[in-house]
């Protein structure tokens, strides 16, 4: 009986997730993202793609960080050829990082644009277009509406956007389907070894819609996103297959 | 690039035709004759009739008492006209543009077609044989103005190439005929004992503007190249042009619209069906009360796509004032280029650079706000990390160059590096800490130096040497010393970058 009943609200929750929007990824667009204990939290156990996702930074180093993990999840996308565009008002980022995250920086389209009002409507236009793996946005402020038509734009194009909000003036609802905030952790190389390691982040994920909130302390390794444990920290080469 | 123009005289045009009819004629005295004045006067006379003294102009019983063998045939109106018209269509070979030059000559456009030949001296004897062989004798004359191409070849000695810039030297010895100037200032000229161009091409404009008038100096300037001076083709290359005329003035935006979805309808279809697309496309409008007005798209990738055209034109439909209302509309694409269907439908869906949408979408935001404001970035075969990466010109463009991997670049690069406080044990060891926007930063791990040098050829300065350090709460910078320790400290700390 108690089977049962968990069987039957696993279906009828299944069920919901298209009728509130959520869409399912075609069999041939199975993009999975290798985001370790992450994707525990997604509907379905799969980065929704398709959707806005919010990042907020506060600080430079974090906005950094948070560019970094941006990286990682559009290399990700656009492993098999695709483009991201990626629009904003006073671009830091320096493309042959991004080659670090996976990402052939040749095959980014920057938009700087001045104006807010400019960069909203290039954003809606960059994420109508069906053509593109992503699209980032570097825009500190959004209202609910703007994030709404933003929704609206990928939920007919099953564009992915991120929308990364540098020192917002409030954090207010809005139609994104995730909120995250990634900041910068001290990496380790092993004992007695000098020097920086692989970069590491306090990953949390404060909503996100159908899914479970949560908080994660994460390492790029040069080409995969795995889980930071004690034991990892001693011996690196080993625990790259188990968690790979 | 400096233009060039060929000119061609053909020196016995019509006699030449007749005695390639007629060979028979090849070897006699003979001359084309018209009525005048209740007289025949000599319109074209052979060769050998010129080496008896007998020259067009004259009177055809004055020349029969000169050589009583003469033979006179009737002259036929427009003959020159309609021969040089063959001429000109033929010559197209060596040309796109070609002009007839009435009563005797052609005049070629050839700017960048004589490489085709082997060079300008190949190209001139490639058309001098090809007429030569056909009977004609033509002289011939190359230079960067069609004005001082004219005058040499019909003036000049034999077929000479002028160099680019040389067409003032070229024209100093020439008779004040070779400039083309009306018969009364040539005759006015004479008068004065100006016989050659290099006795009045030097004096005061104002002086012969007031004695030879405005048409003069026309000729000058455009024998010179001071002026343009303009071709009138045969054959004119098809613009792609639609014109749309209102019965009524349209006011409204809604009629403006329509008007613009007609004329891109068909000169969609036109370029659909030539194959090509339009890179550059302008929309005007006539206004009743005689304004113009101009809005005009660019695109990216050849495109005859309706919609898509429509929607880079929207952006701008609404800075056209009707006011009064537009009685003209007028299509027009400047460029095109080829476009073969196949390559559309390849591009259709598939997420690459190659993608149709992709270049829709640029070309939108570049109509709107401005392509300076669109990049892509492709690396660069410099260390300088500032110099690392160039901007691509278009959206194919590709480097032989990968993009480096083995050394730590930041995420986040500021646009220039800011000083910052150091305090450094030892020189080339990392900092233990530094002050940044007045926050300490304590380092606890770093790794470095890498020393960059800066490119004496393209700049002198110091070199950097930089280091990837973490402070205690896992932030990580980049961060250089610009020049060396020494005895003058005249190095200095700079933060450059933040890593992910």
């Amino acid at each position: 009986m108690q089977e049962n009943r968990e069987n039957i609200i696993a279906r009828l929750q299944k069920e919901i997730l298209p009728l509130q929007g959520l869409k399912l990824p075609a069999a041939n667009h199975a993009l999975q993202l290798d985001l370790g204990p992450i994707a525990e939290a997604f509907p379905n156990k799969s980065f929704p793609v398709g959707a806005i996702h919010e990042f907020i930074s506060h600080a430079p180093e974090d906005a950094a960080a948070t560019c970094g993990f941006i990286g990682c999840l559009t290399g990700g996308l656009m492993r098999n050829g695709g483009v991201c565009v990626w629009i904003g008002a006073s671009r830091k980022l320096f493309p042959p990082a991004l080659k670090g995250f996976g990402v052939d920086p040749d095959r980014i389209i920057f938009i700087d644009l001045k104006k807010d009002k400019e960069i909203l409507w290039a954003l809606e236009e960059a994420l109508k277009c069906e053509g593109l793996a992503t699209v980032v946005g570097e825009i500190p402020e959004m209202n609910f509406t703007v994030s709404r038509r933003l929704q609206l734009a990928v939920e007919q194009s099953r564009v992915t956007g991120f929308i990364h909000r540098y020192r917002p003036r409030n954090i207010n609802t809005n139609a994104c389907i995730s909120r995250w905030q990634i900041t910068s952790l001290p990496s380790a190389l092993g004992e007695n070894i000098p020097g920086i390691g692989f970069p590491r982040w306090d990953i949390s994920l404060l909503k996100i819609r159908n899914g479970k909130p949560g908080a994660w302390k994460m390492e790029w390794a040069s080409d995969i996103l795995r889980p930071i444990t004690p034991f990892m920290v001693a011996i690196p080469q080993e625990q790259k297959r188990k968690t790979g | 690039m400096s233009r060039r123009f060929v000119t061609i005289w053909f020196r016995y045009l019509k006699t030449d035709w007749l005695s390639r009819r007629q060979p028979s004629l090849l070897h006699t005295p003979f001359i084309l004759a018209a009525p005048d004045h209740g007289r025949m006067l000599i319109t074209a006379a052979n060769i050998i009739a010129e080496k008896e003294n007998i020259y067009p102009g004259m009177v055809v019983a004055d020349a029969r008492a000169i050589l009583p063998g003469l033979q006179v045939f009737d002259d036929k109106p427009g003959l020159a006209a309609e021969l040089l018209k063959a001429f000109a269509e033929w010559c197209i070979r060596f040309g796109p543009l070609v002009a007839v030059d009435l009563p005797d000559g052609l005049i070629l456009d050839s700017t960048g077609c004589s490489h085709l030949w082997g060079g300008e001296a190949a190209y001139l004897t490639e058309i001098n044989k090809r007429f030569y062989a056909n009977g004609y004798h033509i002289r011939m004359a190359m230079a960067d103005t069609i004005g001082t191409a004219w005058a040499v070849a019909r003036f000049g000695k034999e077929n000479r190439i002028i160099e680019p810039g040389g067409q003032l030297h070229a024209l100093l010895s020439l008779p004040p005929e070779a400039l083309r100037l009306e018969a009364g200032v040539i005759e006015r000229l004479h008068k004065l004992g100006l016989r050659q161009v290099k006795q009045f091409i030097t004096m005061p404009r104002s002086a012969l503007h007031r004695r030879f008038g405005e048409h003069t100096i026309l000729r000058i300037d455009q024998a010179t190249g001071m002026k343009e001076e303009w071709l009138q083709p045969v054959h004119v290359v098809v613009p792609y042009q639609e014109r749309l005329p209102c019965l009524e003035p349209i006011v409204t935006a809604t009629g403006i619209e329509i008007a613009l979805q007609k004329l891109l309808e068909t000169l969609c279809n036109r370029l659909h069906k030539e194959g090509k697309g339009l890179r550059q496309a302008r929309f005007i409008c006539y206004r009743v009360d005689n304004k113009i007005i101009t809005i005009e798209i660019g695109t990216n990738r050849a495109s005859h796509h309706i919609n898509h055209l429509f929607k880079l034109f929207e952006e701008k439909l609404s800075t056209i004032e009707p006011d009064l209302g537009i009685e003209l509309f007028v299509l027009e694409a400047p460029k095109t280029e080829d476009l073969s269907p196949m390559q559309e439908k390849i591009w259709e869906g598939i997420c690459s650079l190659e993608n149709i949408r992709l270049a829709e979408l640029i070309d939108r935001v570049a109509n709107k706000i401005g392509a300076t404001h669109i990049h892509r970035y492709l690396p660069d075969e410099h260390y300088w990390p500032e110099r690392s990466i160039k901007q691509a010109s278009s959206l194919e463009e590709k480097t032989n160059t990968a993009w480096r991997n083995d050394k730590p670049r930041p995420a986040h690069l500021l646009a220039a590096p800011e000083y910052i406080d150091v305090a450094a044990p030892l020189p080339d060891y990392p900092p233990m800490l530094f002050r940044y926007k007045g926050k300490l930063h304590i380092i606890k791990k770093a790794d470095g130096p890498e020393r960059i040098e800066r490119e004496w050829w393209i700049e002198e300065g110091l070199h950097r040497d930089y280091y990837a350090v973490e402070d205690e709460e896992g932030h990580r910078y980049w961060i250089f010393r610009s020049g060396h320790y020494d005895q003058e400290k005249t190095h200095q700390w700079f933060i450059h970058g933040f890593f992910a």
